[in-house]
């Protein structure tokens, strides 16, 4: 049994995580910013097997809020095993371009409140001394493409500030997982016309996320193609790739 | 997300879906096509053959990810699940405390909404009835009358029309369904050869009483004087611990190849090696999976009929003529080279479905797959229709592609009963074919 906080627990590829976790009788803390949505996930986990399923809400945006939420989870689960933190949302570039109040907006959405998170998180697990953090962040972060520059260069800078957590909080026996998900198909890129063979669904990914947890992986790519993939992207010279259109 | 089709890919209408991943999108969506009077239908996914699951409009309304769990009581196996759970998400779950679905198709892929709009049957029908039989309650929306609660004490004619209701009556957002206890998940298995029709009659009428799964695989490429021979399977629960639900191994069919893989050559080939293989052979157990769903282990088989797609034909024939009426529809098939692999028998039971347009009745139901061949395929589906009509039986719309509006209105005379009921804004290319040509 784990007692498991999942941050943006409405997430599909969370949820998928949850549902894997919850067959092995796991009690949870789900966080998310709408109460219905969190409701039905809860419902669904229960269920499913889990032994017990708290909810809190919060935009995570809001980073006063994010203590009161740690403290409430630390009272209710006492022992954090596994903390995903999955919330995400892709922000309109065309809009980020014309818009810098709006972009900024976007990379705090996508960046700055999991910095602000991990940093209050990274401490509670220090002190518990143990657990493990699974980030996801994003293969986008790792080259910026003018399809999606904004959200990747937040998720670029999640994947930088988890390397240096992870080799912070391994001196405390905490593991952290950075997960790099190709596409997946959620909600969050429903109206984007993705290439159908490259579409990972998100069970795959969460059966990926679990493995990678259980093997105190430090880094994942899901599915695995991506990493050859992101091999080839990441060494095509500058000059060459800002003639791409990707 | 990628454009979605039916199982048979024919006929070829890409459909564009809007994916439902929360309940209350369902509603809003329906009333987006009130408002401009358009009109879409709900998908599961997509395991059915022909174009029930085609919306007119080529939109739809994909269902599939809502698979939530709402509630669920382990101790009376009772539970409410979103419409998009399929029967395997489901069994994944139930069969570990100790529920099996009462009645099953021969995949775990279809939808529990797919599987109520179709009000589908399985290998007990003569024990079971069809699914709609164990269903409490459905939770609808109509683009007309927004939620709708129905149960066959609430709302009862809508609740019956919604079973086997083709998805027209509304939008299954979640339902209610009665698990039946099971002690293992094993199947104890009995299989016997037959060397013909009359062979199959005789075993089935002796051995339907006696176990509660019943089903046969009839060699439809064999030499015309061999025609009707092949091995009945009977199963039940098996008694005995472990209750175990098996892990999801599949292997892919990534991609369609540009000829089917299956010609006469290779078909012969591998049905006389079926039945090499599969004699009469004492009782053993058997995985639950490998029984209810052998196809299942193939991902997306129906891709090795190449691109042109392939139908199934699955007729029912009431007693009193089914002997002879499915003797000559095999060996009118046999004559005409066409039939694929294997042919399917089930014996239908006199259990009555609530459902207004259920397709079992009491009798034999066959079913086999026809690669798409176009007017030779046209021409022999018109000679076995009338075989079918002539015997009283009648096509079940699940897996039908053909069938013509007299023949349909014929077969189900409740469908206007239905088309009253119709929620406005769904309407598919198969109601639209029989009903409005
Ligand atoms: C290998 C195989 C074996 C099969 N064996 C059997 C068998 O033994 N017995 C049998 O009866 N059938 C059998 N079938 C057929 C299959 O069970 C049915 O076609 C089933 O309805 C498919 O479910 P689906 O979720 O894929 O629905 P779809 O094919 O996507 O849709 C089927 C119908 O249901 C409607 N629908 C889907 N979801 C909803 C919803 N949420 N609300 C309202 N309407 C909805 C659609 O509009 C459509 O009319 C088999 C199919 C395959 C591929
Ligand atoms: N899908 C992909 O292709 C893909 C690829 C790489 C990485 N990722 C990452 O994977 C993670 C999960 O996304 P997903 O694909 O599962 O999509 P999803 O189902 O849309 O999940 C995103 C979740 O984040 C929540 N969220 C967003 N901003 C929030 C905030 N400020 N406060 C609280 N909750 C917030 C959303 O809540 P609401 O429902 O209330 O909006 C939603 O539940 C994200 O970090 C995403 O960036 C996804």
């Amino acid at each position: 049994m784990n007692n498991i906080l999942i941050i943006g627990g409405t997430s599909a590829i969370a949820t998928a995580c949850a549902r894997l976790w919850a067959e092995q009788h796991s009690r949870f803390m789900l966080v998310g910013r709408n109460a219905e949505k969190l409701q039905q996930t809860a419902a669904d986990l229960q269920a499913r097997g889990a032994t017990e399923v708290q909810t809190h809400i919060l935009d995570l945006d809001d980073l006063d809020g994010h203590a009161a939420m740690l403290e409430r989870t630390q009272q209710l689960l006492q022992r954090i095993d596994i903390a995903l933190v999955a919330h995400g949302s892709l922000p309109d570039q065309p809009m980020c371009e014309r818009d810098p109040d709006y972009a900024v907006r976007a990379f705090t959405s996508n960046g700055l409140n999991v910095i602000a998170l991990l940093t209050r998180l990274g401490n509670l697990m220090e002190v518990q001394g143990g657990g493990s953090i699974a980030v996801i962040s994003s293969v986008a972060g790792e080259r910026g493409r003018p399809s999606n520059y904004l959200y990747g260069s937040a998720k670029a800078a999640v994947s930088v500030f988890c390397s240096g957590l992870r080799a912070r909080l391994f001196k405390s026996n905490v593991h952290l997982l950075t997960i790099k998900p190709g596409f997946v198909d959620t909600p969050m890129t429903q109206g984007l016309a993705l290439p159908g063979l490259l579409l990972a669904q998100p069970d795959r990914v969460a059966r990926d996320i679990l493995s990678a947890l259980q093997k105190r992986r430090l880094t994942l790519y899901t599915p695995w193609f991506w990493a050859p993939i992101m091999a080839v992207i990441k060494s095509i010279p500058e000059f060459a790739f800002k003639r791409l259109s990707l | 997300m990628k454009t979605l089709g039916s199982w048979g890919r024919y006929p070829y209408s890409p459909q564009q879906p809007i994916p439902c991943h929360w309940r209350q999108q369902v509603a809003e969506q329906g009333l987006a096509w009130r408002d401009c009077q358009a009109v879409g239908l709900p998908y599961g996914n997509g395991r059915s053959y022909g174009d029930s699951c085609l919306a007119s409009s080529d939109q739809v309304l994909y269902m599939r990810p809502l698979a939530r769990f709402i509630e669920a009581d382990w101790q009376q196996g009772l539970v409410t699940v979103e419409a998009g759970m399929t029967l395997g998400e489901l069994l994944q779950c139930s069969i570990a405390k100790g529920w099996f679905l009462p009645v099953t198709p021969g995949t775990r892929l279809a939808t529990v909404g797919g599987a109520i709009a179709n009000d589908v049957h399985g290998k007990n029908h003569h024990v079971q009835g069809t699914f709609g039989r164990h269903v409490d309650g459905i939770e609808l929306v109509r683009t007309d009358l927004g939620l709708v609660q129905c149960s066959p004490t609430a709302h009862a004619e809508l609740f019956n029309a919604t079973l086997g209701g083709l998805g027209l009556t509304g939008v299954i957002v979640a339902a209610t369904l009665r698990l039946r206890r099971i002690a293992s998940s094993k199947i104890r298995l009995q299989q016997i050869r037959f060397d013909n029709l009359r062979e199959y009659f005789a075993i089935s009428r002796e051995l339907d009483i006696r176990h509660e799964y019943n089903v046969a695989w009839v060699d439809c490429l064999a030499p015309l004087s061999q025609i009707g021979r092949g091995v009945f399977l009977a199963g039940d629960h098996h008694d005995q611990a472990p209750c175990k639900p098996r892990p999801v191994t599949t292997v892919r069919i990534p991609i369609t190849p540009p000829i089917p893989l299956f010609n006469q050559l290779t078909l012969r080939a591998l049905n006389s090696l079926y039945f090499r293989c599969k004699g009469t052979r004492p009782e053993r157990l058997q995985d639950y999976d490998a029984f209810f769903y052998p196809l299942d282990r193939l991902l997306e088989w129906n891709r090795i009929y190449g691109p042109w797609g392939f139908q199934q034909y699955q007729c029912v024939i009431p007693h009193g003529d089914a002997e002879e009426a499915v003797g000559e529809l095999l060996a009118t098939i046999r004559r005409h080279n066409e039939g694929s692999f294997l042919a399917v028998l089930k014996n239908c039971g006199d259990m009555p479905s609530p459902g207004l347009l259920s397709f079992p009745m009491p009798g034999v139901s066959l079913a086999l797959d026809f690669p798409q061949r176009g007017e030779r395929t046209r021409k022999l589906f018109l000679i076995l229709d009338h075989i079918v009509r002539d015997a009283g039986g009648r096509l079940y719309p699940a897996k039908d592609a053909h069938m013509s509006g007299d023949d349909f209105r014929a077969a189900y005379p409740a469908w206007e009963r239905l088309e009253n009921l119709r929620d406005p804004a769904l309407l598919s290319q198969f109601w639209q074919r029989v009903t409005l040509q």
